[in-house]
Parts: structure tokens; C-alpha cells; sequence
């Protein structure tokens, strides 16, 4: 399996993700994870290195071996091979303490109070409960859920649930923050917010890693991206990385529609209603362009487009795995 | 920057422990469910102490202890008469007075003898004249007995009489052989008392994992802490819950017996105040008691946990009851025989296999006084629970969350889990 590990160079404003990634120590080290499920193999030797502070996306349609591969990672399972670090230890349950994680599927306690859900969340993880149930306020209060304070779960709306449950993960104050799938289930406006969280989660240093099959969560959010697909990780570095292996694509409008400047196109143009359509020649487009205006095509207009991360899932995971993923994507909007 | 790992960076398996069954048992306890769990047994404890308080008070009229009368013809008659006279008037405070056939025409009967042989059914027997009568049996029923019987006496001499007679006693003292015998009564009671109470409780664990995959918090919790923590903590919240239990349905029975002591053991004909004493006393005996309880309760419970967890919806939980229930039946079986095997490989056997050690070990604590047994039995016992809880765990872990192997190395010289190190410094540099 190829596995490239470009430099995961910060592109926030703060200090520490400034720092090169591959200067940073990593938060999570992982190296040839198996995993099979009745003889089937849900991960296939997976790498994945994500540097402390990185907001880090594991991108890949459902069944993919995204959960299975946070599951190993947070050592609720352990693999059947290979290893995994979390700051350095290859047990997780001995950092407890520096982990926050939130699972795809949602559980909470029905008959406990927000409260006192947020502060048995912070007690697993090492922290008092008196200081759990007085951060849980605040938390609460902070996200508009100070109300809700002493209801409940199960007289919640879903919505809200998932806040408490994400609060809950937090709590704690943790250094790493697993999310499996945190967008699922959302609105636009919660989904908003939770881009919001953790963004300030990443400004404060803390490393967040979260599944998504959801392109664009992790091209607006993640510095590294691991794509996955059918249990194999074909790509894991940064996402401008990801985005450099598609070359950019030239739009090009004229007001002729034949002559010799045709022959003048790169040969793999595509023509797409009025426009062509075509990677970015090596040479640039100034040649190109000499020989547009001398053959007299009309240029109406002509503009380079960087390749988004969609177009790079395309080229590394295929166009199956790519079809998968919108239309998991579509489902979750549904 | 390098994370700071001089703050704890884990709980520990006890403290992992203590945050999953304090959790369990608020909740347990504060749910509708528990109250009716309570209550349950106490609905026919409260009919039959009813029926029993309705049919005590007429029988208290009419009879209340029997007392055996082997005195001459005449005396037997005069007494037996005295009563009927008095009994209008004093109601329950009177013996009920019956002569003993087997005394009838026996000059030489001998009511010792014949009380220590645990022969009949009487709280004492009157033996001597009307003048000079002597009561013979346990020292409790003597010393509550002496001055009706006196009353009595007096009454059948002269209808008015002036003075009564002294009642002497005779106190029954028994021998080894029927010290050994009578305590068989008590390690059977102690027995049967165990095994109701965690047939009763222990089932309750069965469902334990059940709302935490329902709820997916499972998840959450396995993330979070070991899963012989999470085992550990629901098994001890459950037991703390069964305490609790224990002592309302306890204080309840006492309850019941302080107010109707009488009519109890005139219904059921069971006295608990004569029950023989335990080889090892009463006060040892109850902590014994105590402790056997929660070994027992731990032992059945951490097997009937991981059993339990294997299960996804109530239904199945159910379906696993039956022949857990056995499983517990065949148990108590296995120990309830050896009781009058003492010493024997049986016996033997059943204090070795974990799950009957609770049961074989308690009636042994009623009949031999020797206590470094005990010491010994609990450790074993305590193993037996860590051990069941370890391979829960593991079970649970590879069966239900499918877990692999990997994905580590050997740390500590090998030492692993409840036996390990807490973690305590910095984090090894990350490559």
C-alpha cells in the first residue's frame, strides 16, 4: 500500500499548527492495522500519522473501515495486526485522560439529567465529579443549553442530545478529540457550529481526528486527510497534497466553434456545452493562448481551476468508491 | 509542543471501577423498577403475615405452646382442668397442656432423656407432683414457662388457693451427637436462606449489559475504561444493590417478628429463637453469613454478567434465565447434600468448585468451629471472582466487541490489567 506522508503544514492562524507538521510529534501513529470481521477484512493495513494539533480527516464512504479504524485507534478493539500509538503509548485506555470520543452512534443514559450525562463523561475520563457537574454548566450555558440543564435525555430532541453527548467528550478537557461521523445527523446550522467547535478545539492545540463522508467537512476543516476505501487507506497526507496530484484544470470560452486553432487544444479536452475543458498543459497557458488569438478562436473567456479533494478522491479511491461517497453523503442530507 | 502527561493520565481499574457502579447504583436504585423489585417478595410475606396474624390470634385463644404433662393420673387431670379454668381469664399467658402418651403408665419415663432425643413436639414437659413440680427443657422455655406452670399448679390443688407451688427445672443440656445433629437445622435454614436471596438478587445482573448496547453507551464506556472495570463496577453496584435490598426485606421480617413473633410460629411452626446456635456463634456466624452472601452473589453474578452480555435485547435475556436458573439450582443441590457429609470428597468438592464454595462453606460454619477454613475459602472464593470477572472481559471483548490480538506490546515485565502498574510519567517520544 502506498502511503504518502507529505508535510501536514498548518493552515490556521495559531501558533503551534504554524509549525510544520512533520516537525511536530504525533498524536497518533499507525502502522499495517488488520482487522477482519468473520473472515472478511474490514481494515487492510492501514497507516495513518497525524501530528499533534492537526485537525485530521478520515474520508471514505460508509463501510469503508472508517469506524473500525477510530475503534482500533482508541483501543476499544484491538487489531488482529500491526500497531497503534496514542501520544507515544500503544495502549490508549493508559491516556484515557487525554482523549475525547464520540462515536457514530449516539448513547446516552435516557434517564439522566444533562448534568449529571456530561459529568459521568468527564468521570470516565479521570475527572472529578464535583468539577465534572460545574464544568457541564458552564458548557451548557455556553451553548445555549443552560436551560436544559437539569432535564432529562430523554426529553431532549436529537439535536440537542448530540450537543450534550459532544460536551460530554469534552468535558474533560482532552488533548486528542476522536469524532466518528460528528456531522451525521445535524442540520446546516448545527453542522455550522460544530465546524466552529472545532476550529477553536485545533486553536487551542488540541488534535482532532474525525470521520466524515462528507467531502467538503474535510476540505473546509482538515490540514491531513487519510482516503479511505474498502478497507485500504490509498492516500494519507495533506490535503493540498492530495489536491497537487490533479493538475488544474483550464475553462476556455470562444466565439468560434471550429478552426485550425483547434489543433492547437491539449489532446484530452473535453468539450462541455459551450466551454473546453482541460488539465493544466506543463508549458502553462501563455503558449496556448499565442496560439488561440493567432488562429483567431474569439477568447471569451478562460479560467484555472484548481482541483478540489473530490476530484483528487476520484483519482485516488476511483470513481465507484467517489459515487459511494456522494450518494452516502446525499442519504445523510436526506 | 509535547503533551503533559504529569497529571494522571488514566484511572486506575478500582477508581475505573468505582465510577461505573456508583452510576449503577443511583440509577438502579432510583428507578420504579427496584421498588417494585423490593416489593415483590414482601406481597406474600404481608398475605401469609396477615393470614397468619388472623389465624395466630384464634389460635393464640385457643392454644398457644404446649406444654407435655407426665405427672400422675389425677395430677395430669387436675391441671389440664386448672387450665380450662384459668385460660377465660389469661388467654395466651397460660401454656396449652396436654399429656404425653408416652409417659402414661411409665413410672420410669424419663423426660430428660426423652426431651434431649428431641421426641414430641412440646416446650417442656411437667413431670413430679402438684406440690413439688419440676419443669424440664431448654433454659429459655423453663425460665418462660416456670410461673404459669406454678399458677397452674396452685390452681389445681385448691380452687382458691392462698399458696403456690416452686417450680423446679430441669434444664435439658444436649449431647455432641445431638449438638452435631441440631446443627445440621441451622446450616440448613442458613443454606436455604442463602440460596433464596441470591437466586432472588443475582438474577438482576443478567440484564445488566443489556441498556448500555441498547443505548449504545457501551461504546463510550469501552473507550473509555477497561472492560474488567466496567464488568467489575456493574457486578459491585449490583451487589451494594442487593445490600439494600436485603436490609429493607430484613428490617421488614424483623418487623414483622417483633410484632408477631407468636402468631409466626404458631402458623408456620417454625421458631427461629430455637434454632441450635452455630459452631461458631451467632455474631460469627451472621458476618459469615454476610460475607458468603456477597462471594456467592459475586461468583453467580459475574457469570451470569458476561452470560448476560452476550445477549442483546431483553428477550434473549430471558430466554437464558432458565437454564441459569438451574445452573443455580444444581448448585445448591450439590451443597445442601453434603451437609451431612461432613469431610467427605463430596464435601470436599463442593467447597473447591467456586460457585457451591459460598453454600458448602456456610454450613460448615454451623457445624465446626474451626475458622483458618474460612480465611482459606475466601481467598479461594475472591480468586475465583476475579478470575470469572478477567474472563468475562476477555469474552466479551472478542465475542461481542470482536476484538483482535494486537496492536501492542508486552508491558511491566508481562504484567497486565489489575496486577499492572498505573501509568504514571511522561509519554515515550513518539517517533
Amino acid at each position: 500500500m502506498a502511503v504518502s506522508e507529505q508535510s501536514l503544514t498548518g493552515n490556521r492562524g495559531d501558533g503551534f499548527s504554524a509549525i510544520p507538521a512533520d516537525a511536530r510529534p504525533l498524536a497518533i501513529e499507525a502502522r499495517g492495522l488488520v482487522k477482519s470481521f468473520d473472515g472478511t477484512r474490514a481494515v487492510d493495513g492501514v497507516d495513518i500519522s497525524v501530528p499533534e494539533g492537526a485537525i485530521y480527516g478520515i474520508l471514505g464512504p460508509n463501510g469503508a473501515g472508517k469506524t473500525t479504524t477510530l475503534r482500533m485507534l482508541l483501543g476499544i478493539i484491538d487489531p488482529d495486526e500491526g500497531v497503534r500509538r496514542v501520544f507515544g503509548h500503544d495502549r490508549p485506555h493508559d491516556i484515557g485522560r487525554l482523549i475525547g470520543y464520540l462515536p457514530e452512534e449516539r448513547g446516552l443514559y435516557p434517564a439522566m439529567k444533562c448534568v449529571e450525562a456530561i459529568a459521568f463523561m468527564g468521570a470516565l475520563r479521570g475527572l472529578p465529579l464535583k468539577e465534572g457537574r460545574k464544568r457541564a454548566v458552564e458548557l451548557l450555558e455556553r451553548h445555549g443549553l443552560g436551560y436544559a440543564a437539569d432535564r432529562q435525555i430523554r426529553q431532549l430532541s436529537k439535536g440537542m442530545a448530540q450537543t450534550v453527548q459532544l460536551l460530554g467528550t469534552l468535558v474533560h478537557q482532552p488533548r486528542l478529540v476522536v469524532l466518528d461521523e460528528p456531522f451525521s445527523g445535524l442540520d446546516a446550522i448545527n453542522q455550522g457550529k460544530l465546524e466552529l467547535m472545532i476550529r477553536a478545539l485545533a486553536d487551542e492545540g488540541v488534535t482532532v481526528i474525525f470521520s466524515t463522508h462528507v467531502i467538503h467537512h474535510a476540505e473546509r476543516l482538515c490540514e491531513g486527510v487519510a482516503i479511505i476505501a474498502g478497507g485500504k487507506v490509498p492516500y494519507a497526507g495533506s490535503v493540498e497534497a492530495a489536491r497537487d496530484r490533479i493538475p488544474a484544470q483550464v475553462r476556455l470560452e470562444t466565439r468560434a466553434r471550429e478552426g485550425a486553432w483547434l489543433a492547437a487544444l491539449p489532446r484530452d479536452t473535453r468539450r462541455n456545452g459551450d466551454f473546453f475543458q482541460f488539465p493544466l498543459p506543463e508549458t502553462g497557458v501563455e503558449p496556448l493562448l499565442r496560439q488561440l488569438i493567432e488562429g483567431e478562436a474569439g477568447i471569451l473567456s478562460l479560467s484555472i481551476e484548481r482541483a478540489g479533494l473530490h476530484d483528487a478522491f476520484v483519482a485516488i479511491a476511483g470513481e465507484a468508491a467517489a459515487r459511494q461517497l456522494e450518494a452516502d453523503a446525499a442519504e445523510g442530507r436526506a | 509542543m509535547s503533551i503533559d502527561l504529569t497529571i494522571r493520565p488514566r484511572l486506575s481499574a478500582l477508581e475505573a471501577a468505582w465510577v461505573i457502579a456508583r452510576r449503577d447504583f443511583v440509577a438502579v436504585l432510583f428507578s420504579r423498577a427496584f421498588l417494585f423489585f423490593l416489593l415483590g417478595p414482601l406481597f406474600p410475606v404481608i398475605v401469609g403475615g396477615l393470614a397468619g396474624a388472623i389465624g395466630g390470634e384464634v389460635q393464640r385463644e385457643a392454644v398457644s405452646v404446649e406444654i407435655g404433662l407426665a405427672m400422675s393420673e389425677a395430677d395430669n387431670a387436675a391441671m389440664i382442668e386448672a387450665g380450662k379454668r384459668l385460660t377465660p381469664q389469661l388467654g395466651g399467658a397460660l401454656p396449652s397442656l396436654r399429656e404425653v402418651p408416652e409417659a402414661k403408665g411409665d413410672p420410669a419415663f424419663d423426660a430428660r432423656a426423652f426431651m434431649e432425643a428431641r421426641r414430641g413436639n412440646y416446650a417442656a414437659i411437667l413431670t413430679g407432683t402438684l406440690a413439688s413440680p419440676q419443669l424440664v427443657g431448654t433454659e429459655g422455655q423453663v425460665r418462660r414457662w416456670q410461673g404459669p406452670v406454678g399458677l397452674l399448679a396452685g390452681h389445681a390443688t385448691s380452687a382458691e388457693p392462698t399458696t403456690f407451688p416452686e417450680v423446679a427445672s430441669a434444664v435439658v443440656t444436649t449431647s455432641a451427637a445431638a449438638e452435631r445433629s441440631s446443627r445440621i437445622q441451622t446450616a440448613q435454614v442458613a443454606q436455604m436462606l442463602l440460596f433464596l436471596l441470591t437466586m432472588l438478587l443475582a438474577g438482576m445482573v443478567l440484564s445488566n449489559l443489556v441498556e448500555e448496547k441498547a443505548n449504545k453507551i457501551i461504546e463510550i464506556l469501552a473507550a473509555a475504561i477497561p472492560m474488567d472495570a466496567v464488568f467489575m463496577g456493574k457486578l459491585f453496584a449490583m451487589l451494594a444493590v442487593s445490600f439494600v435490598g436485603i436490609g429493607v426485606w430484613g428490617l421488614a421480617a424483623y418487623g414483622f417478628w417483633t410484632v408477631g413473633s407468636d402468631a409466626i410460629t404458631a402458623a408456620s411452626g417454625f421458631d427461629i429463637a430455637r434454632l441450635p446456635a452455630p459452631a461458631v456463634g451467632w455474631p460469627l456466624f451472621l458476618a459469615l453469613g454476610v460475607i458468603y452472601f456477597a462471594m456467592a452473589y459475586l461468583l453467580l453474578g459475574a457469570l451470569f454478567l458476561t452470560i448476560g452480555a452476550m445477549a442483546n435485547t431483553v428477550r434473549e435475556v430471558q430466554t437464558l434465565s432458565m437454564p441459569v436458573t438451574m445452573m443455580q439450582l444444581m448448585v445448591f443441590f450439590l451443597a445442601a447434600y453434603t451437609i451431612k457429609q461432613p469431610g467427605s470428597g463430596l464435601e470436599l468438592a463442593a467447597i473447591v468448585f467456586p460457585l457451591s464454595s459460598p453454600f458448602a462453606m456456610l454450613a460448615r460454619a454451623a457445624m465446626e468451629p474451626s475458622l483458618w477454613t474460612h480465611a482459606l475459602a475466601l481467598a479461594w472464593q475472591g480468586l475465583a471472582v476475579l478470575a470469572l470477572v478477567k474472563g468475562g472481559a476477555v469474552l466479551f471483548r472478542k465475542r461481542v466487541m470482536k476484538s483482535g490480538g494486537a496492536g501492542r506490546a508486552p508491558r511491566n515485565g508481562g504484567r497486565r490489567g489489575w496486577f499492572a502498574r498505573r501509568t504514571s510519567g511522561t509519554a515515550e517520544p513518539a517517533e
